[in-house]
């Protein structure tokens, strides 16, 4: 019993001893779903706009978006601007990393959306054409719920490797939570503060998968 | 009084020419029927008259409202956005594949249009949508999710949303053709009684019994072109053109 307790006041020392770094990991997620889920319908837009610059414009930002890494996205956000325009870089690394982390994953979001969108059979703009229905009516309440269903697996995968990713923002945030354990694990040499990481981690998307769960099973009402 | 009046009517897909020269006109009261071969343009025909299509050339008039108006060059042109917009409260279209909207229920697929379009106020829309869904004798599916009813059921809760809008005339296009044998029959009791309130209605159709008991008119149309219209008591039981003739030959053997 008192070894039990004994290794939850453990983590619960680890846990505090990251918590800046917990805050700032929760902090990009939520920033990063927020603005990027809005940001990647319009990129899905651009990318299936009738006109073909436009198009390939958006081709390209998503393919160079999915083609690098976002570690290296989150460096040269942060340095661009010092060695493009001599603008020395923000003291707070937390905003150009987020903003990195936007338009990253606003494309995968993106090609998701715009797989969607696509699925969706032409008799139903048909229907609400002929009904007089406007098109950006027709989009809004009939079109996107179809969508929305469609894509939540999809969008569940993502929303877990974000979780995971933002343990990529230690390239420039000491104070982000996988860093954090990594430093208490070199000076108390010890593996557990990783091992509470993970754990983490691990309930972090637990949770994840369960609220995303939840919304694909309350969208199951019709097939 | 002429309800549609459509004047030689061309539409081609790139080389293919699949509408030539089409004229016909639509009596208010009265039932037209569509018959041809799969190809010879009916569906196309329809898809234009509800803007569903371009057609690249000829007339059509609702009434007095003019969709589409010749140029005198040979090409025509569609009238500005505002008339369209009210062309398009002249019709209903039901379709093939019924395409209700899978994520609403029976009662939303009927009130969506008339509360957005119209500007129905809500419990007027619900009163109307009710009173349809009675007519096709579907009241206790209101609550129901397209999924959940029968082929013969989806259609008729399209029909009912296309009455919804209080249409002047409804198209249907092909509107058994994506059900069971067995079930076809509940969609044509329904048109059967439109008709008998004597709803306009343009039918294209594969039933040559329903289009010979129903219509006032019927369009025998192939390769583009109308090949022989006129009374169903003419057309279907005495085709005058070799075309018809093999068409329905080849429809009452199978």
């Amino acid at each position: 019993m008192e070894q039990v307790l004994g290794v939850f006041t453990y983590i619960g020392s680890m846990l505090s001893q990251m918590s800046e770094g917990i805050v700032n990991s929760l902090l990009i997620f939520a920033m990063t779903l927020l603005f990027s889920l809005p940001l990647g319908l319009l990129v899905a837009f651009g990318r299936m706009s009738r006109f073909k610059t436009v198009s390939l414009l958006f081709k390209f930002y998503i393919s160079v978006m999915r083609g690098t890494p976002l570690m290296l996205q989150i460096i040269l956000i942060y340095f661009g601007p010092y060695y493009l325009f001599r603008i020395s870089p923000a003291q707070d690394a937390l905003i150009p990393i987020i903003i990195a982390f936007v338009l990253n994953y606003a494309a995968y979001f993106a090609e998701i959306y715009r797989g969607g969108i696509e699925s969706i059979v032409k008799g139903q703009y048909e229907a609400a054409n002929v009904l007089g229905l406007s098109k950006p009516h027709t989009f809004i309440r009939i079109i996107l719920p179809q969508v929305i269903k469609r894509i939540l697996p999809a969008v569940t995968n993502e929303v877990i490797t974000l979780v995971k990713d933002t343990s990529l923002a230690q390239i420039l945030l000491h104070e982000e939570m996988f860093n954090l354990a990594n430093v208490i694990a070199a000076r108390e040499c010890t593996i557990a503060p990783l091992l509470v990481a993970g754990l983490f981690y691990y309930l972090f998307n637990l949770l994840v998968a369960f609220v995303m769960g939840r919304i694909e099973k309350k969208l199951n009402y019709y097939q | 009084m002429n309800l549609l009046e459509v004047r030689h009517l061309q539409k081609a897909f790139g080389d293919n020419a699949v509408l030539r020269d089409i004229s016909f006109e639509v009596h208010q009261g009265s039932v037209v029927a569509i018959i041809g071969p799969s190809g010879s343009g009916k569906s196309t025909l329809l898809r234009c008259m509800t803007m569903l299509e371009t057609a690249d050339s000829g007339e059509i008039d609702y009434g007095k409202l003019r969709m589409l108006r010749p140029l005198g060059n040979g090409r025509s042109a569609y009238a500005d956005k505002a008339t369209l917009k009210e062309i398009k409260k002249q019709f209903g279209l039901v379709f093939q594949n019924f395409n209700l909207f899978p994520h609403m229920s029976v009662l939303s697929n009927l009130i969506e249009a008339p509360v957005h379009v119209l500007g129905i106020k809500k419990d007027e829309a619900i009163a109307y949508a009710r009173e349809l869904l009675e007519k096709v004798g579907l009241s206790d599916k209101e609550a129901a999710y397209p999924c959940e009813l029968s082929g013969g059921q989806q259609q008729r809760v399209a029909i009912a949303r296309a009455l919804a809008m209080k249409p002047n005339i409804l198209f249907f296009d092909e509107p058994t053709s994506a059900l069971d044998p067995e079930l076809t029959g509940e969609i044509l009791k329904v048109i059967r009684a439109l008709a008998e309130e004597n709803m306009t209605m343009v039918i294209v159709t594969h039933e040559m019994k329903f289009a010979h008991d129903v219509s006032d008119h019927v369009i025998f149309m192939d390769g583009g072109v109308i090949i022989e219209q006129g009374d169903p008591r003419e057309v279907i039981d005495n085709p005058q053109n070799k075309r018809t003739q093999a068409f329905l030959s080849r429809i009452t053997e199978a």
